[in-house]
């Protein structure tokens, strides 16, 4: 790990300062990726600015009828919220998939939009990779891209994002408010996170001097009708290679209106309004189920390692939507998927 | 990104005091930014009884109680918990010699084959425990799923984490 200066602000205004005022800084919170980055120099901050004093850490009611979450709140007390729980439960069910246990207890809200890719070429300095080095080349493409994006890739890059709790929030419509020297500002999240094209350095389209100060949610969180599938290669403490946030509104049999968003397919959680459209109006079923996934899935592109991710994709849309339809949402401590 | 080969632009001299709360006993500390938790547990107190595994995170040997919620101290920045509290393994028995129920169950149950891992499941299982959102064994095993045991002691330390929220009377 390089040798770095360390900060703590005591307000948002002292942060953005700092951060606008030291080239090379970084903002720290719960530290657990960029701890990691830096110990493998992928990261080399020269100098951190310890944000963890910032008044951030509440969750509140808005005025609208949704709730307010602090960048600081650590993701485990969001999964556990008793209004998280009771109208949120696909964020909740959504960040309790992620991660372990001690990391969610470290891990904060705005930094878990942060997250950077776990592309394996992106965490070793050794290899080409466009992210991490820009115009070195991408190794994944014909490396090992088992864990790598069957959607909305570049020539540049074809990394994805890791968050599971982002799959949710962009399903949800939430918002992210930011803010930096210019002031404050609100960022649609799905318009958050960036797809490769030619510039895959950049993840999002925060500014450099901005912080994240709170993500909105919307009074709608589908509390009855949800899920949130994830598959990985073990059981538990492992990136996704598919999830699958899937919401409902259901008028008897006949769907009002649908969300669904994919998770460890793309460089952002991937969200497809037209695949929500295809459910809109439509009796639940097998076959409406199975046209939204098609029409999500219509421009998906393999790699030699992740093509099956394709038909794993399909298949696990199907399920989440039959799952959401019934109100019978995944458990994160069942292994069997129903 | 800086280059590989720039300079390293803060001197090496450049430690911070930090005051922990170390088991109960108030420790100061001068550290440097970039020490983590668990270098100052092992490398300035002594205290070895904390692992480090895979120092990223990955593993969950290195995990203590910070203010009472078990972390990764490979992950976590020392300046950054200045007046903290910590409980390391070393810390969990009572002043008379007494097993924590965790480590006594621990003992009950052969949960562990070559012991690198067991500080870190112990703590985490005390967390556990604290956090009460485990009744089943299939929540144990879930929210457990941060300590991994090369030696794959799973089922016994499922069983010893059972027991020992049996005896502390935490299940409904």
């Amino acid at each position: 790990m390089i040798n770095f200066g360390y900060a703590r602000p005591t307000d948002v205004a002292e942060a953005i300062r700092l951060l606008a005022g030291s080239p090379g800084a970084k903002l720290i919170a719960g530290g657990t990726n960029l701890v990691d980055l830096m110990k493998y120099n992928v990261e080399r901050p020269s100098r951190l600015i310890d944000i963890t004093g910032l008044p951030m850490d509440k969750v509140e009611e808005t005025a609208a009828g949704g709730l307010r979450i602090g960048a600081l709140v650590p993701n485990s007390d969001l999964a556990y919220h008793p209004l998280i729980v009771e109208r949120y439960p696909i964020v909740a069910s959504a960040i309790l998939a992620g991660a372990s246990a001690q990391l969610r207890n470290m891990a904060s809200t705005g930094g878990n939009l942060l997250q950077r890719t776990r592309c394996a070429y992106f965490y070793d300095t050794a290899t080409p990779c466009n992210k991490r080095a820009p115009g070195s080349g991408c190794s994944a493409i014909e490396g090992l891209n088992r864990m790598n994006a069957i959607l909305g890739t570049s020539n540049s890059c074809i990394a994805v994002h890791p968050s599971d709790m982002c799959v949710a929030l962009i399903a949800l419509d939430a918002t992210v408010h930011v803010a930096g020297p210019q002031g404050a500002r609100a960022i649609p999240f799905s318009e958050f996170h960036r797809l490769p094209g030619d510039t895959p350095e950049r993840d999002t389209n925060l500014d450099p001097n901005e912080i994240i100060t709170a993500i909105e949610l919307p009074p709608k969180g589908f509390p009855g009708n949800y899920t949130y599938i994830k598959i990985r290669d073990r059981m538990s403490y492992a990136f996704a290679l598919v999830s699958v946030a899937a919401a409902i509104e259901l008028d008897g049999d006949i769907i009002v209106e649908a969300r669904l968003a994919l998770g460890g397919v793309a460089h952002k959680p991937w969200r497809d309004t037209a695949a929500e459209a295809e459910l809109s109006g439509q009796k639940q079923g097998h076959e409406v189920f199975r046209r939204a996934a098609e029409v999500l899935l219509r421009h998906a592109n393999g790699f030699q390692h992740n093509a099956f991710k394709i038909e794993l994709a399909r298949r696990c849309i199907v399920r989440a939507l039959r799952q959401a339809a019934a109100g019978t949402p995944q458990l994160q401590s069942d292994k069997t998927i129903q | 990104m800086a280059p590989a080969n720039a300079p390293n632009p803060i001197p090496v001299s450049a430690k911070i005091n930090v005051t922990l709360n170390i088991n109960g006993v108030e420790q100061q500390v001068a550290v440097a930014p970039w020490t983590t938790l668990l270098d100052t547990l092992r490398d300035h107190l002594d205290l070895t009884g904390t692992k480090k595994g895979c120092d990223h995170g990955q593993c969950g040997a290195c995990t203590v109680l910070l203010d009472g919620r078990r972390v990764n101290s490979c992950l976590t920045l020392t300046v950054m918990k200045n007046g903290a509290k910590v409980v390391t393994i070393e810390g969990l028995a009572d002043a008379d010699g007494t097993l924590h129920p965790v480590q006594q169950a621990f003992i009950d149950h052969d949960a562990f084959q070559c012991g690198y891992c067991t500080s870190g499941q112990i703590c985490s299982a005390v967390g556990l425990i604290a956090e009460g959102k485990a009744e089943t064994a299939d929540e144990i095993r879930e929210l457990m799923s941060g300590n991994i045991c090369r030696c794959a002691a799973y089922p016994n330390i499922v069983a010893a984490i059972e027991q020992a929220m049996d005896k502390m009377d935490v299940r409904s």
